[in-house]
């Protein structure tokens, strides 16, 4: 049975590498309604960081004029949070690659290829879903259990 | 996020206070490695005590540090990271790389 959510957020803002602390700030204080450790709240700003870099870095990486990054949240009353961040980018034309560790298509940028492995780490759950040339949505899954 | 340095010898010590993502490692790259430049450093430290949040960014940022002074035959440390931070830098496997150390600096 699908669950309704206790309360949920959206918001759009521009591919600008400046909105990503923007991003992760939202997100966190969102989250901050569930009064969650201060390790699970740093486990989700790092994952949503990840995703929305990944929309900058690669998603628009060739694509001028406004490129929006949409972010949304929701939580359950069982402590389930889903926070989802899509673009309307380039999409991924192979997602199974793109999410092994270590593995970038920008080495000369200094990007790691540690995106997605953080994002898994750090979540309970990570998912995407992509259409080359349409965009890409990740999904993050964590339950925040009250110590 | 700022950076200020301090050096003795040929060892240069960078220490960034703030946040490291994308947007900051890029700014970050480019200041330190002038810096590593100017000066002529034979070692790097990079002191991470006062970050308060890190991403696949600062890895990145790292690492590519480690590598330009490996290049020119130097070595680069990590110093002070927080739990937090040393969670993300080893999840890379960067302390197989590098020393992480922690000691007061002084």
């Amino acid at each position: 049975m699908k669950q309704t959510p206790v309360n949920r957020f959206k918001a759009e803002f521009p591919a600008k590498s400046i909105n990503e602390g923007y991003a992760r700030m939202v997100a966190a204080a969102f989250v901050s309604q569930l009064d969650p450790t201060v390790a699970d709240l740093a486990d989700i700003k790092t994952a949503v960081s990840e995703a929305v870099t990944n929309c900058i870095v690669h998603a628009y990486r060739d694509k001028e004029g406004y490129c929006p990054i949409y972010i949304s949240g929701a939580y359950y009353a069982d402590g389930r949070v889903v926070i989802s961040v899509r673009d309307k980018g380039c999409g991924i034309s192979d997602i199974k690659q793109a999410v092994t560790p270590l593995f970038t298509t920008d080495p000369a940028g200094e990007r790691s290829g540690m995106g997605f492995t953080i994002m898994e780490s750090f979540c309970d759950k990570m998912s995407v879903s992509s259409r080359v040339g349409k965009g890409t949505t990740v999904r993050l899954v964590k339950k925040i259990v009250r110590p | 996020m700022y950076i200020d340095y301090k050096l003795k010898g040929n060892v240069l010590t960078a220490s960034l206070h703030g946040e490291i993502d994308h947007h900051s490692a890029v700014i970050a790259r480019t200041e330190i490695d002038t810096e590593i430049d100017r000066v002529k450093a034979v070692g790097l430290n990079l002191d991470l005590s006062d970050i308060s949040f890190c991403d696949s960014s600062g890895l990145g940022l790292v690492m590519g540090r480690l590598k330009k002074m490996r290049a020119s035959g130097g070595s680069a440390v990590v110093l002070n990271p927080s739990e937090r931070v040393e969670k993300v830098l080893r999840l890379a496997g960067i302390d197989t790389l590098m020393p992480i150390k922690k000691e007061e600096l002084k």
